[in-house]
């Protein structure tokens, strides 16, 4: 089980801030596979990920990271700080 | 406590004063405040959303990287989240340093870093509706010259 966290637009067009899931993926960007296969709004929210960031266990990586100690993903845009 | 993630106010003459009496004989103390800007009086509020735990872990690691680069004897960083008023604090550095020259690139340096890679996300509501704020190429370019 992971848990998969969304912020700002992100979590505005998928509809929740997060949820918890069974997953196969063996990479973020598996996941992000997964996730835009499931519904419309997930496929909206990631259809351009160059436009979005990753974090994994609250650490800043890239899409190829892999998922194996993942507990949580999070998902977002650029951020805006300062 | 050297970095603080609030939603409530906080007041930048009182965090300089206190951060000033700690700093005693480094010489130089640098503060910078970032407020909420009111673009063309429409602006209604501003809301900060942020990825609490990974916003300390974030702004900690940014902080300690300032403090070894510039050999501050010091640095704190205040940052809100939730509802901001136009005008209000959202965001204060400060520094301090055995000489002006430290203490004035510790600032910059803490800026461009929590700037775009401290997990904060703004949001500005006008009566004609709301959007969020997007990242800009210079925010990103901005951490080429360190």
């Amino acid at each position: 089980m992971i848990d998969v966290v969304y912020f700002a637009w992100v979590r505005e067009r998928i509809g929740l801030p997060r949820e918890r899931l069974e997953t196969e993926a063996r990479t973020v960007a598996e996941l992000v596979e997964e996730l835009k296969a499931r519904e419309e709004r997930y496929a909206m929210a990631f259809a351009d990920v160059s436009a979005l960031r990753v974090a994994l266990n609250q650490q800043l990586t890239d899409f190829d990271a892999p998922l194996a100690d993942a507990r949580e993903v999070a998902f977002f845009p650029p951020m805006t700080g300062g | 406590m050297r970095v603080r993630v609030q939603e409530d106010a906080f007041d930048p003459g009182e965090e300089l004063s206190a951060f000033t009496a700690e700093a005693e004989g480094a010489g130089a103390v640098v503060s910078f405040t970032g407020v909420t800007r009111n673009i063309a009086g429409r602006l209604c509020h501003m809301e900060i959303e942020h990825y609490p735990g990974m916003t300390e872990r974030a702004l900690g690691d940014i902080r300690v990287d300032a403090i070894a680069r510039f050999d501050l004897t010091a640095a704190w960083i205040i940052h809100r989240y939730g509802r901001l008023a136009p005008g209000a604090p959202i965001m204060m550095v400060l520094t301090a340093a055995p000489h002006r020259a430290d203490a004035f690139a510790g600032a910059e340096y803490l800026m461009d870093y929590l700037k775009s890679r401290a997990p904060f996300w703004k949001k500005e509501v006008t009566e004609a509706g709301e959007s969020w704020v997007a990242a800009t190429e210079a925010d990103e370019q901005a951490l080429d010259r360190w």
